[in-house]
């Protein structure tokens, strides 16, 4: 099974629901916060109340236009709502207001990184939409003949981000999920919480034989919960897809439904009745007409990008690509070392202190960086005791492990501690006369030719240090010594 | 008389379950409508936009606040208004997926 | 004091010839010798509209001074009155008791007005004779063997019969202009994005306007200065200034330009219909008016447009009525599917079903293009036809149905005979233009015709204008059936 990639061309297509992150829905005054008792955040708007009219939500609008312009689409001019017609126990109206022939807007791209090169996926289109609620299963209740619907979040706004099918594996749909999540976070649009179900994504999955210009018949994947479900999912489908293939069957278009506990697609009606979403013009809503003065007024409101603050990385702090690529994955990583680098002038240093021991910290509780009990001021203090000496960097280390935990400046610990470096030849000699006393037997293997053992003294000599012995001076006196006895 | 509509089909998208009497008598009645419709074929309209809204209107919003525009006390009495509700929730037949 | 005008009833409580709730007791002593003959209401919240009026006159006692303060006037029971019934005639919305009130309420409830009750209708609005009723038919005031039209059939009729003094309806294809020209009383539809359609039950929502059915223009006028204007609640509804209509009635008619469309006095129409509308064009040209003839040549479309459009929207807008949320919901439940499907049959009424179906068929796939896009299409050729008419005229008279009052059963049975019936009040929905329809005459067997008037859109002065001149000069509105 390991060369199904080899024999078949995998072609992955994302349709990603992003909520937007404003106070209200799109259509009434309800509050849009998670978390909030069954049926809260409901009103006869968003009940789909006989009589009801919804009104679109300004900020809604503006905020789905930053979606587009930080994914390069081209905003259109006249934009038209669409009534999406189905029956779902959580859909009050019987319809979904959505978009359809007239979208918000069409043709961008994002830059993903593939087999470490760069590579470009087009996208198809962005639209608004309201959210559905959402139904309970009764047996979670205690009716199990029964289901539960709760309308919190019907009427959320949501964008809908269409890719082309222009991914062709699994690795290359969490990559662009990924790079996706990062610009929408950047532009403040979502805060882009899966859990809380604010980026959703379905894939569309399908194989051909390579050099087949036809796209196979494709499967829709939904419950995608997690970047890494998506992976395994599609990881799962691909694999079924090519085995039905292999035996000379056909692949049935259908949706599926991924299960995380067995790590399985499973189909999800076996009779699917065909849809006739019968979407036409949404008559309760008027047209949106967005000139290029209100586009240029919002791309204005659009901070820097991760792609243009990686480039930036990469020129002003001279970074490693990929120092410049793990900075700035999430924009309060970026700002949490672009601030570092106001304090301390050696970028280099602070990246790798940044990805290396804080994220270590962070990651091992879970904890984001807005949360880190080490600020950029604690950070580039102890960095500046390295770099007058006063400390070494295997105390540092130590001394930042403290840091985390007591929130203490740098500073303070390591005169607690004691654990100034020591810079006295007199003193590191005297450490190591005690070493070399101390370790007859290594000492003569050394001097019969025994090379190696250099290292093991310098290790003693730190040991006896506790640590705080200058390193350099310890290898450049026991050099000395050593050659001179 | 044409036999455009398909009642079986078109009932089931609209979710009404119609009597074998009334199926028979409305695809009578509707076909006969849809041939009456037809005459509108006798129009080119290849070059006529179409015209959603009469008004030349757009760009109506309304500002990120929250509030109850429509002043209903409590969620309390919307849920009351449910033929079936429990814990909060509305309550219907087993949703099977 | 039933028998008085919004208008005549106002200045008599201003001089305190009578109290609110005496005017409002004397509509329900009405209510209660005529009702069982004519059927006009659905239901009444009697203890609700007598603490109103006593508010009312609490007021008058305080000085107040309210456009309609203590006033009674009854609702199509399509719009939706805070903590009443708004069934809209339907066995689906049956104990449906609205948590809020349509823009229009609050702002006849802000005016000072009482709402003393909510008046039959076709099922959903969808019908031209009220006899789609779920509750029960209701008569024609002047003849009780006949229809009083619909969809506001109820509005009409109570007008008619004097139970209130004014009432509202609501017109998509000609439910206000059709029963007030069959029942003798003055109906407006105002032009679409006038009137917020906020608490209005959608039919087709881009056709949908309430609108004033009154004992004459001026009451229309008083209405529609209370009802008119934007609401930031209907996106729908047009940010245009609203003038005082009151003030604008009596203005000088002469040398304004008649428009008279070919189209409407073809074949079809009644003589006697044609000659009562002949001689109310005679009294307007009495009045300096000159008289044009225009053309409206896709008027015969109108009625196929109007049924695709119509019904394509209504079929979605009737789609939430599914069992989950609030109104009927089947005790055949126990599935999803049937919860639904037997819901929405035991729900609906014939009339909606197929109305449904209808549009649920224009709109599905296959057919969308051929029969709802086209329908859009043709509809920007009748608006069309009205921008070039308007070139010539500033007025369009024209009849409003092509025969007086039906018989009930004579028609209910043939929903497309029905349909066409319409043929003369449809295109003005289509085309968004306000337009009117006012007492013009009785036939020999004493039915009750109108005339309409159609304006420019938000030209609604000058439709009440010409209308109030024509009522200056005749007596046809003031003539009522006596019960």
């Amino acid at each position: 099974m390991m060369d199904t990639q080899s024999r078949y061309e995998v072609v992955i297509g994302l349709e990603v629901h992003c909520q937007l992150n404003t106070r209200t829905k799109i259509f009434c005054s309800c509050s849009t916060e998670f978390g909030k008792e069954p049926n809260e955040n409901t009103c006869p708007i968003c009940l789909g109340m006989p009589g009801v009219l919804p009104v679109l939500n300004k900020v809604a609008l503006e905020y789905a236009i930053k979606a587009s312009l930080a994914t390069h689409c081209e905003v259109q001019a006249l934009n038209r709502f669409a009534r999406k017609n189905y029956f779902y126990p959580d859909l009050p109206k019987g319809y979904q207001i959505s978009q359809f022939e007239l979208p918000l807007a069409r043709h961008g791209y994002i830059k993903i990184r593939a087999n470490g090169e760069q590579k470009t996926i087009n996208l198809t289109r962005i639209h608004m939409e309201e959210d559905a609620g959402k139904s309970i299963h009764g047996e979670n209740l205690g009716h199990p003949d029964k289901s539960y619907v709760d309308f919190n979040r019907t009427g959320v706004p949501l964008v809908e981000i269409v890719s082309e099918p222009e991914m062709r594996s699994s690795e290359e749909a969490r990559q662009y999920l990924m790079e996706l999540k990062s610009i929408l976070e950047y532009s403040e649009v979502s805060d882009c919480n899966m859990e809380e179900g604010s980026f959703r994504c379905d894939a569309n999955v399908s194989l051909r034989p390579f050099g087949q210009k036809e796209f196979g018949t494709r499967t829709e994947l939904k419950n995608l919960n997690s970047f890494k479900f998506v992976q395994k999912a599609i990881d799962y489908e691909v694999e079924r897809q090519a085995q039905l293939l292999d035996q000379g069957d056909s692949v049935t278009q259908e949706t599926r439904l991924y299960d995380s506990n067995k790590n399985i697609t499973y189909s999800m009606r076996s009779k699917e009745e065909a849809h006739d979403y019968r979407y036409f013009p949404e008559p309760d809503l008027v047209p949106v007409v967005i000139d290029s003065e209100w586009i240029e007024k919002v791309r204005q409101s659009l901070p820097e990008l991760p792609e243009q603050k990686r480039e930036r990385f990469l020129k002003d702090f001279g970074l490693p690509e990929f120092d410049a690529e793990v900075l700035t994955a999430s924009r309060p990583l970026a700002n949490y070392f672009e601030q570092c680098t106001g304090l301390f002038d050696k970028p280099k240093i602070i990246s790798n202190w940044v990805m290396g021991e804080l994220l270590k910290e962070l990651n091992n509780e879970n904890r984001s960086i807005e949360d880190s009990p080490i600020s950029p001021e604690m950070l580039t203090d102890m960095l500046k005791l390295i770099d007058k000496g006063t400390i070494n960097g295997k105390i540092a280390k130590s001394v930042l492990e403290e840091m985390y935990q007591t929130g203490k400046p740098a500073e303070a610990i390591v005169k607690e501690k004691g654990l100034t470096q020591i810079t006295d030849d007199s003193a590191i000699e005297k450490i190591i006369d005690e070493v070399l006393a101390n370790n007859p037997n290594q000492l003569n293997d050394f001097k019969n030719g025994k090379e190696k053992l250099f290292g093991f003294f310098v290790g003693q000599v730190m040991k006896a240090s506790k640590g705080q012995a200058n390193p350099a001076q310890v290898n450049q006196m026991l050099k000395e010594k050593l050659n001179a006895s | 008389m044409s036999d455009k509509i398909k009642i079986d089909h078109v009932a089931q998208l609209a979710r009404l379950k119609l009597t074998e009497e009334e199926k028979a008598r409305f695809s009578e009645q509707l076909n006969q409508i849809v041939d009456y419709i037809d005459q509108l074929n006798e129009l080119d309209t290849s070059s006529t936009e179409p015209t959603s809204h009469v008004l030349p209107l757009n760009n109506v919003f309304r500002e990120d606040e929250l509030k109850r525009i429509v002043p209903v006390d409590s969620n309390e009495e919307l849920l009351k208004l449910a033929p079936e509700h429990d814990k909060g929730h509305y309550k219907v037949p087993q949703i099977i997926s | 004091m039933h028998r008085l005008t919004l208008t005549s009833a106002r200045q008599g409580l201003k001089e305190k010839k009578f109290s609110a709730l005496e005017l409002l007791q004397s509509c329900y002593q009405r209510i209660d010798a005529v009702e069982d003959k004519v059927g006009a209401f659905v239901h009444q919240n009697r203890e609700q509209a007598m603490s109103q009026a006593r508010e009312a006159d609490q007021k008058i006692a305080g000085g107040e001074d309210l456009p309609l303060l203590g006033l009674p006037i009854a609702v199509k029971d399509n719009i939706c009155v805070a903590g009443d019934l708004t069934t809209c005639a339907s066995k689906i919305l049956q104990s449906f008791e609205s948590p809020y009130n349509a823009t229009v309420v609050q702002r006849l409830k802000n005016a000072g007005a009482v709402i003393l009750g909510k008046t039959n209708m076709d099922e959903f609005a969808m019908g031209s004779s009220t006899e789609a009723s779920a509750v029960h038919p209701t008569r024609n005031p002047w003849d009780l063997e006949r229809v009083p039209g619909g969809s506001s059939g109820g509005s009409a009729a109570a007008v008619a019969a004097e139970e209130c003094l004014a009432a509202l309806g609501s017109d998509t294809g000609g439910s206000i202009r059709q029963p007030a020209n069959f029942c003798g009383v003055t109906g407006l539809k105002p032009t679409y994005g006038r009137v917020s359609r906020f608490g209005l039950v959608a039919f087709a929502s881009s056709l949908d306007q309430i609108g004033p059915m009154t004992k004459t223009a001026e009451d229309a006028a008083l209405l529609m200065n209370v009802i008119g204007g934007k609401d930031p609640q209907d996106s729908t509804s047009a940010d245009v200034a609203l003038p005082d209509f009151v003030s604008t009635l009596a203005g000088d008619v002469k040398g304004k330009k008649i428009g008279i469309p070919r189209e409407y006095f073809a074949e079809g129409l009644d003589t006697e219909v044609d000659s009562i509308v002949q001689n109310a064009i005679r009294t307007l040209e009495s009045l300096g008016m000159e008289t044009v003839e225009i053309s409206l040549p896709h008027t015969r479309y109108a009625v196929a447009t109007y049924y695709i459009l119509a019904c394509a929207e209504a079929s979605t807008n009737l789609s939430r009525y599914d069992g989950v949320r609030y109104g009927h919901r089947s005790s055949e439940s126990t599935s999803l599917v049937d919860m639904y499907e037997n819901t929405r049959e035991e729900g609906f009424g014939e009339e909606v079903k197929r109305r449904i179906i209808l549009g649920t068929f224009v709109l599905s796939s296959g057919y969308y293009d051929a029969y709802y896009l086209k329908g859009q299409q043709v509809r920007t050729l009748i608006k069309q036809d009205f921008e070039n008419a308007f070139q010539q005229c500033d007025v369009i008279v024209a009849p409003n149905a092509p025969i007086p009052a039906f018989k009930l059963g004579e028609k209910s049975q043939d929903p497309l005979q029905m349909y066409l019936s319409d043929i003369y009040t449809i295109s003005i929905n289509l085309a968004g233009i306000p337009s009117i329809s006012i007492p013009a005459g009785l036939t020999q067997a004493g039915l009750p015709v109108g005339v309409q008037i159609m304006g420019r859109h938000f030209d609604e002065a000058g439709v009440l204008n010409v209308s109030h001149r024509f009522q200056m000069e005749t007596d046809h509105h003031k003539k009522f059936p006596s019960l």
